[in-house]
C-alpha cells in the first residue's frame, strides 16, 4: 500500500475555463493551475467584451450618453441610468424634481430586485439547485413586464433622463407595483425555505471564499461583497442622492465573509428594496418629472412641435449639447453590483472630456485570484456565483 | 475635517509636492508631482486622522495640447470611517510616462493601474503584474489617447484579420451536396 503512495504523483495541471463557459456568466476567462483538485494558481483574463464605453461617451453629447449606460450592467440599466444622470445633473449643477427623485429610487429598486434575483437564481443553479432559478424568472418577469409598461423598454430601458425622468407614471403602473410589492415577502420566504437552511447548499458556501473587513476594503470591494464581510458602506446611506434620506431602510452585513454571510445579505438587501419600493409609492409627492432648467434638459416634445423657441432649444442641446462649467465630478452610486462611479471631466463644450466608467464588477473579479487560490476547484464555480459580476460592465 | 482642510493638510506635509487645490461642487482635487505619490498617498492611508482606506478608482485623462504635461493619473480616495473623499491628480509628462504604483498601499489598485497602462499608455513602476488588460496583448496604440482615433486604427487588428481571412475562405467554398 505505502509503495502504491509513493508512486502516485500529480503533476501540475494548468487548465483554461472559460470564455465560454456556463459558470462564468459572460465571457470571463480564467486559467487555473491545479494541483489534483486543488487550485495553486488563478489567473481571470477579462476584456472580450470591450466596446470602448468610455472613449464613445468622450464623443457624444451628455444626453446621447445616456443609452450607452444601459449597455454597462445589462441587467439592471435602470441603476446605471440612474447612476448617469445623477452625476450628469451633479455636474451640471441642475436637480430633478421631488416626484421624479421618488420615481427614480423607486424603479431603481426594482431594477436591484431583477439584478439579484438573476443572481440568486444562478448562482445557486450552479451550484446544482434548479427550482430557485425557475421560481426567481418568474418574479423577474413581473418587473420586467412593469418596465415596459413604464417605458416600452423590458431591458435597456433609458427611462431617467438628465433633470428627472422620460415620463409620468401611470395609476395602473403604480397598482400593478403595489400588488408586486405586498406579494413579493412570501415569494422571498419561497426562496429562502428552498435555500437557506439547505444542507447542500450551506456545505457549498459555508467557510467559503472568506475575505476579512479590512482586507476587502483594500481591494476596494463594495456592495454585497463588502458588507457580507461586515462593513456597512453604502453609499444609499453614507452619501445620498435621489430620494433614498427620505426613506427608511436597514443596511444588512455579514460577520464572516464567506459565499454564505454574501448570499443572507444579498438576500435581505431584496427585502429592503421591497421597502424603499412601497414607501416611495406611498409617499410619491405630486408635481412636475422634469427640472425646469431650459438650458441643460431637452424641452417637452409637445412644446418643441408648437414653440419656436422650443424648438431652438432642442436643436442646440441634441446637436451641439449643453455649455457646461469647467470642472470635474465624481459621483457614486449604489447600484447591485456594488458601487458605479462616474466622473466627468468637463472643459466646457456639450460633450464630456473625459468620461470614466468606475465598475464594480471589475474590482470584484480582480479579488477572484484571492479568493479562489487555495481552495478545491468546485469552490471556483461558488466564488464566481458570489462575487455577483456582469462582464458587460467589467470590460465597459 | 472640511476636504479643503485635508488639502492644506497634505500641502504642510509635503510642501514641495502639492502644485495646486482646486474644488468644484463641493469637491476637492489636489495635483501632485508624479515624484512621490506612494508616499502621499501611504501617509493618506496610515494616517489615524485622514484615514483613506478605500481607494475607488484609478484613471488617467489625457490634455493633449491643453495642459503643459499631458497626462493625469487620477486617484479618488474614500475614508469610510470619516466619510470624506478627496481627489488626488499626478500630472505625467509626455517626456517620462512613469508613475510609481501604489498597489503596495491599496492591492486594489491592480487592475485600475492595468488598465491605465493600457488605454493611456503611462508605466507604473513597482507594479507586480503590468500587462494589457482589456485590449488584446499584441494590441498596437492606447485607444483612450486624444490623437487615437475613434473608428480605431486603419488596419485591422491582426488577430482580427485572421478571423476574416477564415471567413472569407468558408465563404468560397463551394457546396456539392
Amino acid at each position: 500500500m505505502e509503495d502504491i503512495e509513493k508512486t502516485f504523483e500529480t503533476k501540475e495541471l494548468s487548465i483554461s475555463m472559460g470564455p465560454q463557459h456556463p459558470a462564468t456568466h459572460g465571457v470571463l476567462r480564467l486559467v487555473l493551475n491545479l494541483q489534483g483538485e486543488n487550485v495553486i494558481k488563478c489567473t481571470p483574463y477579462v476584456g472580450y467584451l470591450h466596446r470602448g464605453i468610455e472613449k464613445l461617451g468622450e464623443n457624444r453629447t451628455y444626453f446621447s450618453a445616456l443609452p450607452l449606460s444601459d449597455r454597462l450592467d445589462y441587467i439592471s440599466s435602470m441603476n446605471n441610468n440612474v447612476g448617469y444622470v445623477n452625476a450628469v445633473e451633479k455636474l451640471f449643477g441642475i436637480e430633478a424634481p421631488e416626484r421624479a427623485k421618488f420615481i427614480r429610487t423607486m424603479v431603481a429598486e426594482m431594477g436591484r430586485i431583477s439584478s439579484h434575483i438573476i443572481w440568486l437564481g444562478t448562482h445557486v443553479l450552479d451550484i446544482g439547485a434548479t427550482t430557485p432559478f425557475l421560481y426567481a424568472f418568474r418574479e423577474r418577469e413581473v418587473i420586467m413586464d412593469l418596465f415596459e409598461m413604464l417605458c416600452g423598454a423590458r431591458l435597456t430601458v433609458s427611462y431617467p433622463r438628465v433633470g428627472g425622468v422620460r415620463n409620468d407614471i401611470s395609476q395602473e403602473f403604480l397598482d400593478k407595483l403595489y400588488a408586486f410589492v405586498l406579494d413579493f415577502p412570501s415569494k422571498m420566504d419561497d426562496y429562502e425555505t428552498l435555500v437557506t437552511e439547505n444542507r447542500v447548499w450551506k456545505d457549498r458556501t459555508v467557510d467559503i471564499g472568506i475575505i476579512s473587513a479590512e482586507e476587502a476594503i483594500n481591494w476596494g470591494l463594495t456592495g454585497g461583497m463588502l458588507r457580507g464581510s461586515g462593513v456597512d458602506y453604502d453609499v444609499r446611506k453614507y452619501a445620498p442622492y435621489d430620494a433614498y434620506d427620505k426613506v427608511e431602510f436597514d443596511i444588512p452585513i455579514g460577520k464572516k465573509g464567506d459565499c454564505y454571510d454574501r448570499y443572507i445579505v444579498r438576500m435581505e438587501e431584496m427585502r429592503q428594496a421591497n421597502r424603499i419600493i412601497k414607501q416611495c409609492i406611498e409617499k410619491l409627492p405630486a408635481g412636475p418629472v422634469m427640472a425646469d432648467a431650459p438650458k441643460f434638459t431637452l424641452p417637452p416634445k409637445d412644446l418643441v412641435l408648437k414653440d419656436m423657441e422650443h424648438l431652438i432649444h432642442q436643436f442646440i442641446l441634441i446637436t451641439k449639447g449643453p455649455t457646461v462649467a469647467e470642472g470635474e465630478i465624481y459621483m457614486g452610486t449604489e447600484v447591485p453590483k456594488g458601487e458605479l462611479g462616474f466622473y466627468f471631466v468637463s472643459d466646457g463644450t456639450g460633450r464630456p472630456y473625459r468620461m470614466r466608467v468606475r465598475a464594480p464588477s471589475y474590482v470584484h473579479a480582480s479579488v477572484l485570484p484571492r479568493l479562489c487560490e487555495g481552495g478545491m476547484i468546485a469552490d471556483v464555480i461558488a466564488n464566481i456565483g458570489t462575487i455577483d459580476i456582469v462582464l458587460g460592465e467589467c470590460d465597459r | 475635517m472640511e476636504p479643503l482642510e485635508i488639502a492644506e493638510r497634505i500641502r504642510e506635509v509635503f510642501p514641495e509636492e502639492v502644485l495646486a487645490v482646486s474644488e468644484f461642487r463641493g469637491q476637492v482635487s489636489v495635483t501632485l508631482r508624479k515624484t512621490r505619490i506612494r508616499d502621499v498617498s501611504r501617509y493618506l492611508h496610515d494616517d489615524p486622522e485622514l484615514y483613506f482606506d478605500y481607494l475607488i478608482d484609478v484613471c488617467g485623462v489625457d490634455y493633449l495640447g491643453k495642459k503643459e504635461k499631458r497626462f493625469e493619473v487620477v486617484y479618488h480616495l474614500y475614508s469610510i470611517k470619516h466619510r470624506r473623499m478627496i481627489r488626488l491628480k499626478a500630472e505625467v509628462g509626455e517626456e517620462d510616462l512613469t508613475i510609481d504604483s501604489v498597489t503596495s498601499v491599496w492591492i486594489g489598485a491592480n487592475w485600475h493601474e492595468r488598465e491605465t497602462f493600457d488605454l493611456f499608455g503611462i508605466t507604473f513602476s513597482g507594479h507586480p503584474d503590468l500587462r494589457r488588460i482589456l485590449m488584446p496583448e499584441d494590441w498596437e496604440g492606447h485607444p483612450l489617447r486624444k490623437d487615437y482615433p475613434l473608428k480605431g486604427p486603419a488596419t485591422e487588428w491582426q488577430g482580427f484579420e485572421a478571423v476574416l481571412e477564415r471567413s472569407r475562405r468558408f465563404r468560397e467554398y463551394e457546396w456539392h451536396g
